[in-house]
């Protein structure tokens, strides 16, 4: 399995190439209905791309952060007043920028890594969490004093020509996320990615072969906090079409926490399995409610089967399948390989 | 003996008057020996007389209260992890300190740290760069597994190998460094006669093809006499032999301390 693309061997470059003719080709030819663009495939890339940044922090560099929303929401304002305020921006531009914007946050409220780990980091990166959200409220100027709370976000435009239809958003996040996971696989699979992982699985080892654990956890986070913030500044543009701190929640860090467990962590494919569960369970559950039992199961009780559900997955997955919905797939990929071999 | 591909050299560490405590326990107290350039030199002592503390200091891990490292002839101020990395001088430990959930040959990989210089942007975007650099690293690594016999789980992720297939491993990504000087921290600890052979065995080969200078804890007295140069013992954290084998063999106080004596 030698690559042949940068770090890509030929089955993943086969892999892409269906995904990229799926996605970019037959889905906009045959889904017409906007409600899978904003329902569904906008929020589900949106929050895989968050779900990678997490996956990097927690995953790959093994600390245990919980704050991804905080930098959403950091890169989203910041993204709103990029082209509010500065003019001729391009959107691509804005982007770029509130990720490093988010990113500079993320190095700072990754500094307690270095002194505690575990909960206890836990407990330190929630900081990240309620400070920004509480800057947001507090500074009026973040949110360009607009006194209702909820601010529309501004209309993607992109070389002159605007990106508002489901179908045309839904392009623009395709093509932000595409290369932003084909580099996270290239850091993953390189240098950078063993030297953080060399950091989550034994820090002491990691300093004895020359790797700098300060240098190496605070590129994780800020890097991890850039993924997280171009994700919420997509997320907020596509999807929420508003800005509105209360939508970067506590629930929502948890929620791309989740996201990284049920997928499988320290995987990159695993966060759009993780996304895509978590997204999709509650539709399916509805969608069961409503067709299977017509509506005889109220609501709110399908709205709590969700969350034991899930509840009871995380735990599964915790004990028997650390490595999550990820390594399911390759097993059962593994098992059919085996089945059609067999049969020749 | 035959003569040696690297014949041994002038003095390349230099330990001196090292003094460590925790709290009032003194685990080592006023320690000075040598290390010759290209020797296997060996620290052995009973359980609890300072041995591992000994290399935890050279490499920086612990920072003894008293006394100082030179290494190549200059003294080095702040010593830590990673600065002794940089030096040229790599360990393994004693408990092993693998990389549990990467494969055989990204553990090896992660040796070469010292010598990647492309930054994570380099990386991202697999630049010129780089793509040259992993190669190189790689077949470096390549030639490590080839060297240690362990090309058939170069892919398995290091968690699931036997004990002493670790050990083995933590041997090659100490090499994968380049390092001068390597510190092995028991690495025949908890072995069988075979693999405690084999291990012997890799770490002569290593010495006389490499030239890589060694420093090794051991347990087993037999081994010790066997393999290595020359020999310093411990007991209750003080020198109280030091010489080749033969000579410590035969050292009074060394009898005494392993033997138990008459008070």
């Amino acid at each position: 399995m030698k690559p042949i693309f940068m770090t890509y061997t030929r089955g993943d470059l086969i892999n892409l190439a269906i995904l990229l003719i799926v996605g970019v080709v037959v889905i906009p030819m045959t889904v017409s209905s906007g409600y899978w663009y904003t329902s569904i495939l906008i929020p589900w890339l949106c929050l895989a791309l968050a779900t990678i940044g997490q996956q990097i922090i927690m995953g790959y560099t093994g600390q245990l952060a919980l704050g991804a929303a905080g930098f959403m929401a950091a890169g989203a304002f910041a993204c709103f007043n990029l082209i509010l305020r500065v003019p001729g921006i391009p959107f691509v531009g804005a982007l770029l920028i509130s990720g490093l914007i988010a990113a500079a946050f993320g190095i700072l409220f990754g500094l307690p890594s270095l002194r505690v780990r575990g909960i206890y980091l836990m407990v330190a990166t929630l900081a990240s969490q309620f400070f920004i959200i509480w800057m947001i409220d507090k500074f009026g100027w973040f949110k360009n004093y607009d006194s209702s709370g909820i601010i529309t976000a501004q209309d993607i435009v992109i070389m002159g020509k605007p990106f508002t239809s489901p179908v045309e958003m839904y392009l623009v996040i395709v093509a932000v996320v595409t290369p932003m996971t084909l580099i996270a696989m290239n850091m993953a699979r390189g240098s950078t990615g063993r030297n953080w992982m060399s950091v989550r699985d034994m820090d002491i080892a990691a300093e004895s072969m020359g790797v700098s654990l300060l240098k190496t956890k605070l590129q994780a986070f800020a890097i991890s906090s850039f993924y997280c913030g171009v994700a919420g500044a997509l997320f907020a543009f596509t999807y929420l079409k508003s800005l509105e701190p209360v939508a970067f929640d506590i629930k929502l860090s948890f929620k791309v926490l989740f996201m990284v467990i049920l997928g499988g962590l320290g995987t990159i494919n695993g966060a759009f399995i993780g996304a895509a569960f978590i997204l999709l369970f509650p539709v399916l559950l509805n969608y069961i409610g409503n067709n299977v039992f017509h509506g005889a199961i109220d609501a709110t009780i399908i709205s709590a089967i969700e969350q034991v559900v899930f509840g009871v997955l995380m735990i599964i997955f915790m004990i028997y399948e650390p490595l999550g919905m990820a390594k399911l797939w390759e097993t059962i990929k593994i098992k059919i390989a085996g089945l059609f071999s067999k049969n020749k | 003996m035959t003569e040696r591909n690297f014949p041994i050299g002038g003095p390349v560490l230099e330990v001196k008057n090292i003094s460590l405590s925790f709290g009032g326990v003194k685990a080592i107290t006023d320690t000075s020996f040598n290390v010759l350039e290209h020797e296997i030199r060996a620290i052995i002592g009973p359980n609890g007389a300072g041995k591992s503390s000994m290399l935890n200091c050279i490499n920086g891990i612990y920072k003894p209260q008293v006394g100082s490292v030179t290494y190549k002839g200059e003294e080095i101020q702040k010593v830590t992890p990673n600065i002794m990395a940089q030096k040229g001088i790599s360990r393994t430990f004693q408990n092993l300190a693998l990389f549990k959930r990467m494969s055989v040959l990204d553990n090896i990989l992660v040796g070469r740290k010292l010598h990647t210089t492309s930054n994570f942007m380099e990386v991202a975007l697999q630049l010129p760069k780089a793509k040259r650099e992993e190669k190189v690293n790689r077949d470096r690594c390549e030639e490590i597994v080839e060297f240690l016999e362990i090309e058939d789980i170069k892919n398995t992720p290091v968690g699931k190998l036997p004990y002493g297939l670790q050990k083995k491993v933590e041997l090659g990504r100490a090499l994968a460094t380049d390092a001068n000087l390597i510190l092995l921290d028991e690495p025949m600890a908890g072995m069988n006669v075979e693999e405690k052979r084999e291990m012997c065995r890799f770490i002569l080969k290593v010495n006389d093809e490499i030239g890589t200078t060694m420093v090794l804890i051991e347990h087993d007295m037999g081994v010790v006499m066997d393999i290595s140069d020359r020999v310093v013992v411990l007991d209750y954290g003080k020198v109280i032999g030091d010489g080749t084998p033969d000579e410590v063999r035969s050292n009074q106080r060394v009898i005494d301390a392993y033997l138990g004596v008459e008070h």
